[in-house]
């Protein structure tokens, strides 16, 4: 019984270090991703992150973001061309390869999946981008 | 009581203040355009800059930093270009031959360096020849410092005038409080030397003290325009603007083109930079664009094939993916009409010495404008 309850607190601390601890990364990179955002992303997809309507996609509640993590931050890795849908409109654009570094790219991608009414508790690394090959 | 109705007037007051003006000439659809677009450069990224050898053949840069010779179809890459910083908006960005290019075969190139101290990047002119598919010769003749990681703001556009000085641009570099009214910094500013980098002994500010003697005018955020105007020999730019106020300017002699003491724009935020938008000794812009058009590449039509645009300008739309023509009148734009709406993200014009206008789009290439 002792031993249950040693372990199950055990089992409880070590859930709400890593929770906390992970909430205290993902809080910093949003930080850090809001900077990072205004520097490179603000001209195109605006303050807001409402886009411009036929040329700039929305990245604010955008389906495509939401649904399409990987293919999100292979577009910031190494620019996007094509038509894509969001909200249920086709863009045809291009966007730049920025140069950005893996972990500048997690940042971004940390702010724009928690704001403007966008919401993601599974913090993109550092590792996760590099790991995603053109 | 009494405070408490301050607020509400605070914000009436900051709300009434967001309000921009709008641009005094609306863009206009086009009536019956008789030019269309043929796609002659295919599969480009981004064609940030181009001009044509003597032969009629292009010398195209691609952002990404590659220089891009096209001759009788065919794409043959040049080896020698510098290592560009490519990241943000830098990369490498304009080229243009000298007028005397026949004589003394001097080309000039901008990009985005990350020569000299500190991390980061900043605007490097440089002058080199070609030989055969290599560049050679290379002389970096100015290099805007210091390095920053910042992604924003390197400008830049090459014009020579007709004495034979060269004008070329540096962007503020996302510092727009710190750069661009200060003349002992680079950035923010349009350039004049001679053709071999040497400073003119008559540049406005080569007896101010710690000055950057270089510096032609001041005050600018982002010029990615700039041409010798060919009728009257004068130094046209444009240059991006925050959200709204981009603008059309003369460029003069020690002249302060006010950024961001004055401006027609507000942040992307839609906060406010500077309430003014003119003050005593700034210059006020010959146009400016409320909502901006953000605009790349500038061209003013002199050639016999377009004679409906003679005397027009012509500038590329990052923004809406069009060409727009502005129609002059006194050194005043009295029309704007949207020219090949979703051509694509137009990042430059150039009217080649055949006559022909020739637009680099983002994505897709090089369009020629041909009369139907």
């Amino acid at each position: 019984m002792k031993i249950c309850f040693t372990l199950g607190l055990g089992f409880l601390s070590s859930f709400l270090i890593s929770v906390y601890g992970q909430n205290k990364e993902l809080i910093e990179s949003i930080k850090k991703g809001k900077d990072i955002y205004q520097d490179f992303c603000i001209t195109c997809h605006m303050g807001n992150g409402e886009g411009l309507t036929g040329s700039f996609p929305p990245l604010a509640k955008s389906d495509y973001l939401i649904n399409n993590r990987a293919k999100s931050i292979k577009a910031i890795k190494y620019g996007l061309q094509g038509e894509i849908i969001v909200n249920g409109k086709t863009y045809n654009s291009i966007m730049a390869n920025l140069g950005l570094a893996d972990d500048e790219i997690a940042d971004i991608m940390n702010y724009i999946t928690n704001s403007w009414g966008n919401k993601n508790d599974d913090i993109v690394t550092e590792k996760e981008v590099s790991e995603i090959k053109k | 009581m009494k405070k408490l109705m301050i607020i509400p007037l605070i914000t009436i007051a900051l709300s009434a203040c967001a309000q921009q003006t709008e641009s005094s000439v609306k863009a206009e659809d086009p009536q019956n355009i008789s030019y269309t677009t043929e796609l002659v450069v295919p599969d480009m990224s981004i064609p940030w800059g181009m001009d044509f050898l003597p032969d009629g053949s292009m010398l195209i840069t691609e952002k990404s930093g590659e220089l891009v010779h096209f001759k009788n179809g065919i794409k043959t890459n040049i080896s020698g270009v510098p290592e560009v910083y490519n990241r943000g908006q830098g990369g490498l960005l304009d080229i243009k031959l000298h007028p005397d290019y026949e004589n003394n075969g001097w080309i000039y190139m901008t990009y985005a360096s990350s020569e000299g101290e500190g991390t980061g990047g900043n605007t490097a002119l440089m002058r080199t020849k070609l030989s055969g598919n290599s560049l050679t010769n290379q002389e970096v003749l100015y290099k805007a410092a210091p390095n920053t990681t910042k992604g924003q703001h390197f400008g830049s556009r090459i014009a020579f005038d007709n004495d034979g000085y060269l004008y070329f641009s540096a962007g503020e570099r996302g510092e727009h409080f710190v750069n661009p009214q200060d003349l002992t910094r680079d950035n923010g500013k349009i350039y004049r030397l001679y053709d071999d980098g040497r400073i003119p002994e008559d540049n406005p500010f080569v007896n101010e003290p710690n000055a950057k003697k270089a510096i032609y005018s001041y005050g600018h955020r982002n010029p990615q325009g700039l041409i010798k105007n060919p009728e009257t020999g004068a130094i046209w730019e444009h240059e991006h603007g925050p959200q709204g106020g981009d603008e059309i300017n003369i460029i003069q002699k020690g002249k302060n083109y006010g950024w961001p003491v004055i401006s027609y724009g507000i942040d992307y935020d839609n906060s406010i930079i500077t309430e003014l938008t003119s003050k005593e000794g700034m210059e006020q812009p010959l146009f400016y664009w409320v909502p901006s058009i953000a605009p790349s590449g500038l061209a003013m039509v002199t050639s016999n094939k377009y004679p409906d645009w003679k005397g027009n300008l012509l500038v590329g739309s990052l923004k809406f993916a069009y060409l727009e023509r502005l129609v002059l009148e006194n050194n005043k734009v009295v029309k704007r009409i949207k020219l090949f709406e979703g051509l694509g993200r137009v990042r430059n014009v150039v009217q080649a010495p055949d006559g022909y206008i020739y637009v680099g789009v983002e994505g897709k290439g090089i369009y020629k404008i041909i009369p139907n």
